[in-house]
């Protein structure tokens, strides 16, 4: 169970200060939850916020009922958080091999590794010694940051936009890999996204806008009023309309 | 073979052992074992330190090591060594040179490489330098690779610093016939106060030659190191050069790239970035379990590597 208690953070801009997240409250407890909302809302600084990368600025946050809110990112990913970024991180040299062993905290035999590599769908004979440059695309590149996460396999997965900078080829073909994250692994997966096919496999959806929590429910409750709400989710309203 | 050479050997040439095919091992200036082969013939030079090494044309998957070490502090030498490859060769040479000095005298090897390239010949050429020793006694090495290609040959060339060479001038010079091609892959890591300059220098002369020349380093602690490189473009030809660094605590790296065209069709690109690792690089290895101290290791060694 993740609890976020009173979560504030506020940012030095041009000598004035804003807030980026107004007192988040939020208890996630279900196996798949989307969190959405508008662009600039808040959802990636808060998924930040729940790794480690950013400190809030007040607020207090639980993982299974302990407080690690003073712990730095090596310590939450020990914890248990995995965080797949929006925007993967080239590396020089390190190749496929290196990360996804690095991600599960072991040495791994190239059969574990084609496992992992598999169910994301790539090819481990292609990607395995791959470099983690600019030679691969955005949709690979994606592939592997998530492979890292499923390698690492904890009890709370966080994914930042798996969608972005991505073709729609590539991401019907990802939407397959959430499905069958979502039956397959344990723990506590939370997605940002804007992608109905997404919001669609989610057991709850947090709708966040202007920094607040403006939804928090089950699809069936959330998705009329992501449709209705004008602004909430352009991206979304528009899809579907 | 004392254990101190031995590591050397294990170091500079990744030598176990004594290696299959050819070798000349050179131990404080003198022959410490030597083998040819049907193909290979290494011979002492009788006007000046060094050795001839001759392959015979046609000589395909053979191999040559020639380490050299310096275990007595304060050794000094100057060291020539030339390599004749006969055409269509297809061989792999490997160099280094380890010193371990314990004492307070300074230890230099200075070694100058001389290939001959024949034609259509393929040469993989491996070097290694590495320094170690608990005196205060300093180790310099100052190695010169000279290359002529001959039309349609290739040298492949792979050259590491990694450990305890306080001050290194490293000089790299290739001329290219027709369709030859050049490609050197450098690996530098500096730290307490050393010292490392490249300086590489290809002439493009023949039509359709090739040079490529990527360097990696890592610059620590108060290091210094400088990266010159010049290609000249004289025929219709490519040229491509890059030098990337990583730059930690108080170092200073420079990089100076010439590139110059006197043929219309030479095609010349350089590209040079510094920097330090960059904080994603150690967020993204964080958020894998990994402590900034671990993450920032995991990425100098990838690079390097």
């Amino acid at each position: 169970m993740l609890e976020l208690k009173n979560i504030s953070y506020e940012v030095e801009d041009d000598q004035e200060s804003r807030e980026i997240l107004k007192n988040i409250n939020l208890t996630i407890n279900d196996h798949f939850v989307a969190v959405t909302g508008p662009n600039g809302g808040g959802k990636s600084t808060l998924a930040k916020i729940i790794a480690g990368i950013i400190r809030p600025t007040s607020g207090q946050i639980l993982l299974d009922g302990k407080d690690i809110t003073d712990l730095n990112i090596t310590e939450r990913a020990n914890a248990g958080i995995s965080y797949a970024f929006q925007q993967p991180v080239h590396f020089k040299g390190l190749t496929v091999k290196d990360l996804v062993s690095l991600a599960a905290g072991r040495k791994m035999t190239v059969s574990e590794i084609c496992e992992i590599l598999s169910e994301v769908g790539l090819c481990a004979k292609e990607y395995i010694d791959r470099e983690i440059n600019n030679s691969l695309s955005g949709g690979e590149l994606k592939r592997i940051e998530i492979a890292m996460i499923t390698a690492r396999g904890t009890k709370l997965s966080i994914f930042d936009e798996p969608e972005a900078g991505i073709d729609l080829w590539s991401f019907n073909s990802l939407i397959h890999v959430f499905e069958r994250m979502r039956r397959e692994i344990n723990g506590m997966i939370l997605i940002i996204s804007h992608q109905e096919r997404i919001l669609n496999i989610a057991d709850q959806i947090v709708l966040i806008a202007d920094g607040l929590v403006s939804a928090f429910g089950s699809k069936e409750e959330i998705m009329p009023k992501l449709l209705n709400t004008e602004g909430a989710c352009s991206a979304l309203t528009e899809k579907v309309q | 073979m004392d254990k101190i050479e031995q590591n050397m050997l294990e170091q500079v040439a990744g030598l176990h052992e004594v290696p299959a095919g050819a070798y000349n091992i050179r131990s404080n200036g003198k022959m410490a074992g030597r083998n040819t082969t049907a193909n290979i013939d290494i011979i002492t030079k009788e006007d000046k330190q060094g050795i001839d090494i001759r392959i015979k044309p046609g000589t395909k998957r053979e191999s040559v090591h020639i380490p050299v070490i310096l275990s007595e502090s304060g050794y000094q030498e100057m060291v020539y060594n030339d390599f004749y490859i006969g055409e269509d060769c297809d061989v792999t040479i490997i160099a280094g040179c380890g010193i371990h000095n314990c004492g307070v005298d300074t230890s230099k090897h200075d070694g100058i490489h001389t290939f001959y390239i024949g034609k259509n010949a393929k040469v993989r050429y491996v070097e290694k330098h590495y320094g170690e020793g608990d005196g205060n006694g300093e180790n310099i090495m100052n190695p010169q690779t000279i290359v002529y290609c001959d039309e349609n040959a290739r040298l492949e060339m792979e050259t590491t610093q990694i450990k305890g060479i306080d001050s290194t001038n490293r000089i790299t010079k290739g001329e290219l016939k027709a369709g030859a091609s050049l490609e050197v892959k450098e690996k530098i890591m500096t730290h307490g106060k050393q010292y490392a300059r490249t300086e590489f220098e290809v002439d493009l002369n023949g039509e359709n030659c090739s040079a490529n020349v990527i360097s990696r380093s890592v610059a620590r602690d108060a290091s210094k190191q400088e990266f010159f490189s010049k290609i000249n473009g004289n025929a219709s030809c490519a040229g491509h050069s890059e030098c990337d660094a990583i730059i930690m605590d108080d170092a200073i790296v420079t990089a100076s790239p010439q590139l110059t065209a006197n043929h219309v069709d030479a095609g010349l690109i350089h590209e040079a970035a510094i920097g330090k690792i960059a904080g994603e690089q150690l967020i993204k290895l964080m958020t894998l379990g990994l402590t900034e101290e671990e993450a920032e290791a995991q990425i100098i060694s990838g690079f390097l590597k």
